[in-house]
Parts: structure tokens; sequence; C-alpha cells
């Protein structure tokens, strides 16, 4: 009645069904741990635009953007017991004739440890700022942080918080 | 006893996310570190539209299987409230439009499976090993089977 491949089922079963019931444990208790639930207060942020390094319209008719940013971020709150990483970026966010949102990343960063979740950099934009279309001449943006927590096991966050805005030169450089 | 569970699980599961398929295994390490290669993910499809920052599982036309990487752009139509979503994965150099099927520069709602809310790290081994190794498969078939016949009280 207790043969090996009966025990092994049960073994393997219960590894299975522990490691649900502790992932939803840990959620579970995320819930509790204050800066997750109401992150944006505990996260201290800035970052403004220092300069547009390239502003030019594409040959396929749309608006490309440089920039050189400063950043300074203190997310040492979010580090939980069960946080493996926080991935956090910057977008720029506007509105357009064509579009009601656009949202684009312009510069990313995993930070894998709280003794990492300190600091202050300049950065060019990894990635540039294409509009579809030719919107961006004198365009207000928005620049938004945004994070996403994830944790070592259970349930992801993610939230945001706006930093600062700056207009787009009315004319190409 | 054990094959009604799973489908019963299984079916509540896609019940309460809205998503056809309400868990998935991450294959590859683009996401690295934050998913590895064995990890399971759990979708959830809702109505919300999707922004920047969010984890997606896309479908992209000509390809069996489903990609799992992070949304870097969207722009949201005026009139029609259409999207247009550029994705990439954390851990490659640059963004997704390779991987994309020949000429497409955006990924459309309907390419989107669900959105990734939670994460339960090795237990996905179990699938890729079975798909990679079918004789494992067969062998654990097998051995339940014994255990059906043989467990009779």
């Amino acid at each position: 009645m207790h043969s090996a491949v009966h025990r092994m089922n049960a073994l393997f079963t219960f590894s299975v069904l522990l490691l649900a019931v502790l992932c939803g444990a840990a959620s579970f208790l995320d819930a509790f741990t204050s800066p997750l639930s109401s992150s944006s207060s505990y996260v201290r942020a800035d970052a403004q635009v220092l300069r547009v390094n390239r502003f030019r319209k594409q040959l396929n008719g749309n608006d490309e953007v440089s920039l050189n940013l400063n950043v300074s971020i203190d997310m040492r709150s979010l580090f939980t017991w069960n946080t493996k990483q926080v991935f956090v970026f910057l977008a720029a966010e506007y509105a357009t004739p064509k579009n009601s949102l656009n949202q684009i990343s312009l510069w990313d960063h995993i930070i894998l440890d709280k003794d990492q979740a300190n600091f202050q950099t300049k950065v060019n934009s990894k990635y540039p700022l294409i509009d579809q279309g030719s919107n961006l001449r004198g365009r207000k943006v928005d620049i938004v942080l945004h994070w996403h927590v994830m944790p070592k096991t259970g349930r992801m966050v993610r939230d945001k918080l706006l930093l600062s805005d700056f207009h787009l030169p009315e004319v190409y450089t | 006893m054990i094959v009604t569970s799973a489908l019963i699980i299984w079916k509540g599961l896609m019940y309460v996310t809205g998503s056809e398929s309400p868990v998935v295994v991450v294959l590859s390490g683009s996401m690295e570190p934050g998913f590895k290669r064995g990890d399971i993910l759990f979708l959830h499809m809702s109505k919300d539209p999707i922004r920047t920052g969010e984890i997606v599982v896309f479908n992209v036309d000509g390809r069996e299987i489903p990609i799992v990487h992070r949304v870097i752009k969207v722009h949201e139509r005026q009139d029609t409230r259409e999207i247009d979503i550029l994705t990439k994965g954390d851990n490659n150099f640059g963004d997704d439009r390779l991987l994309y099927a020949h000429g497409q520069l955006w990924l459309q709602q309907h390419h989107i499976m669900g959105r990734a809310v939670g994460f339960l790290p090795y237990v996905g081994w179990v699938t890729i090993i079975m798909t990679e190794k079918p004789i494992i498969k067969y062998l654990l078939i097998g051995a339940l089977g014994l255990l059906v016949i043989t467990s009779k009280e």
C-alpha cells in the first residue's frame, strides 16, 4: 500500500501545494507592509530635462527627440523581505491631436538591492522619443516615474509618480 | 481524482482571470533577472487598457509560442481608442520589432493574451522537462496509471 511511487506522488503533491500556499501567504503578508499599500508617498524622486540633445524629423515624417536628464531616486522603502527587484523607468507622456495618450519609455533601470535604491545620476535617453507623426514642436511633455516591484514569489505591484514637465522647442535642431 | 481536480482548478482559474490560458511557463531568459526559465506566471485579462511598464503575454502571427515581455511604448488613438504597443525583454538589448511579423511595427489589443500579475518560481520546470524529454512524461503517466490500478482499497 505504501509503495515508493505512492510516497513520491504524495510528496510531490504536497510540495507543490505547499509552494502555492506559501506564494499566497507571501502576497497576503505583503498587503500589510505599509510601503506597498501606499507606495507613492514613500518614494522620493526627481527628474528634470537638462538638455535636448537632438530634435529632428525623420525621413518617414515622425518627430524624434533625444534628451539628457538628471534623475534622483530613493526607493529604499519599497524593499521588503519578499522583494526580488524593482524595475524603474522614466516615461515621456503627452497628448496630440491624433493620440489621446502617448507613453514612451526613455530610460529604465533594475534595482536589485536596498543598498542600491538611493542614487542620483545624469543620463541620456536610452530609447528615442519618437512620435507617431510630426506633433512635437512646442509640445508639453510630462516626465513620469513608473516602478514595478517584482516579488520573490506572489503578486507584482506597480505604481507611478508625475515628476516634472517641460516644453519641447518650437524648431528642430 | 487527480485528473478531475486538475481540470477543475484550470477551468476555475480561467473563469477568475478571464484569460484563455491563465498560467504560462517562462521559457527563455529574456526577462532576467526578474523571470527565469521555469518560473510560472499568473495572467489576468481585464478590460483596463494596457499601459507602459506592464508585463504582457502576446502572440505574434506566424509564431506558435507566446512571448512574455514588458511594454515600453503605448500610443492610444484619440477617436477609436485603439492602441499601438511596443514591447521589450528586460534582458534584451533592443526592442521586439525583430520578433514581430515581417514589417510589423506595433502590437494591437488582439495580440495580447493577458498581463502578468503574479509569480511562482521553479514549478514550471516540470512542464519544461516533460516537453523536452517525452520519455519522462510517459514514465510518469505509466507510474500514475499503475498507482491507480494497484491502489484499490
